[in-house]
């Protein structure tokens, strides 16, 4: 288990991360959501030890990220946004890289890279933008970790590939892992993410399961207009309309429809869920 | 799998293996896959898969054999045949009839011409 509490982080002046507390649980594929600049980056490398908190904590199985201790590092896979293309094989980068992490498995390296269609034995830098990021999605997933953070995975994947990366991202990793992945691209992990966290300028909005979102908010589709609606949005065919859920009827949660809820009725919804 | 777009995911996946039921692609006893397994196939979160799981438990479609896996019951397709009937005649039926009377359509003639 993570546990966040009180977090804060600013560049110079620049304070990105005020009072963030949250816990993350084992077993969970969290999809971390929010609007440019409200620091999902600076949160991920703050949870992998590349940067120190400047007030409150992080506690991972009891350790402190920002220790580094081998134990935590060798069990824990951060995945950047952006990646270097090194000047070897692909396979040759993951025998050499693998060693760090205790239960690389090179084997669930190319069976991923397999999965993407993606050549092993091709150099990384003669790699496109999105080949080059399936290699290192391969990677990270052969690395086997419990605590695995990935920064806007599909950016760059074609279209195969996204549906390829659900799939590979629910078969190849462990049950006990805690995976926190950021992302603007919902429709690419729509039915992935879950729980969802919903990131604002210093403050967390959401950090709630599906089944406990579609228990308080109901998603209508219909083309009937619903009077006390908290959001709504035109689609072809009608309408998506977010209301509080008082029948207790489960709708499919629509999230972008959700965050652009979450967004106009901030402390409304802060106050749903935390009740 | 095709989801549509205003159900939700739990409730399409326990539609999909009621209808594996209905045809007869999965009978009595059968094994069905681990909720990861079914998640990987899909692309869909396990904790999803395993609501599904839950409810079609619940409903004594399946059941679990702990360390093993989860089975078809003996009596699924019997169960799974009321609940629609049931559905048809509280939420289909009813709204059937409600867009034929919209339309002007007359059961009984519907009912001649078919």
């Amino acid at each position: 288990m993570i546990t966040i509490k009180d977090l804060g982080f600013a560049y110079g002046e620049k304070v990105v991360l005020k009072n963030i507390s949250m816990t993350l649980e084992e077993g969970r594929i969290y999809g971390l959501l929010g609007e440019n600049g409200v620091g999902k980056t600076t949160l991920l490398t703050l949870l992998c030890g590349l940067k120190r908190p400047q007030a409150g904590s992080i506690d991972t199985d009891g350790l402190k990220p920002f220790d580094r201790q081998p134990s935590l590092l060798s069990d824990q896979y951060y995945l950047s946004d952006e990646v270097p293309a090194m000047n070897m094989k692909a396979e040759e980068y993951a025998k050499n890289y693998g060693k760090f992490w205790e239960n690389f498995d090179l084997g669930k390296f190319h069976e991923v890279m397999a999965v993407f269609e993606n050549d092993p034995q091709q150099k990384m830098t003669h790699m496109s933008f999105g080949q080059l990021k399936k290699t290192y999605i391969s990677f990270a997933l052969a690395c086997n970790t419990k605590h695995l953070y990935m920064d806007e995975p599909t950016n760059g994947l074609d279209i195969p590939s996204k549906s390829q990366f659900r799939k590979a991202v629910t078969k190849y990793t462990r049950e006990d892992s805690i995976i926190l992945i950021s992302t603007h691209q919902v429709r690419d992990l729509e039915n992935i993410i879950d729980p969802i966290i919903i990131l604002d300028r210093q403050d967390v909005l959401l950090n709630a399961t599906l089944e406990e979102i579609s228990q308080k908010l109901y998603f209508d589709y219909s083309s009937e207009k619903i009077e006390d609606a908290l959001y709504c949005e035109m689609i072809p065919g009608g309408n998506i309309q977010v209301c509080l859920n008082q029948s207790g009827e489960d709708s499919k949660v629509n999230i972008e429809a959700l965050f652009n809820t979450v967004h106009q009725h901030k402390e409304l919804i802060k106050g749903i869920f935390n009740k | 799998m095709e989801f549509n777009s205003n159900k939700s995911i739990y409730l399409q996946i326990c539609d999909a293996i009621c209808e594996q039921i209905l045809s007869g692609t999965l009978g009595p006893h059968e094994r069905i896959p681990s909720v990861r397994e079914y998640g990987a196939e899909i692309g869909v979160n396990p904790n999803t898969v395993m609501r599904s799981y839950e409810k079609l438990t619940n409903e004594g479609v399946i059941y679990n054999r702990r360390g093993i896996g989860y089975f078809i019951s003996a009596d699924a397709k019997e169960v799974v045949l009321e609940a629609l009937r049931k559905d048809f005649m509280e939420n289909e039926l009813p709204a059937i009839l409600k867009r034929m009377k919209l339309l002007g359509l007359d059961i009984c003639k519907v009912m001649e011409n078919n």
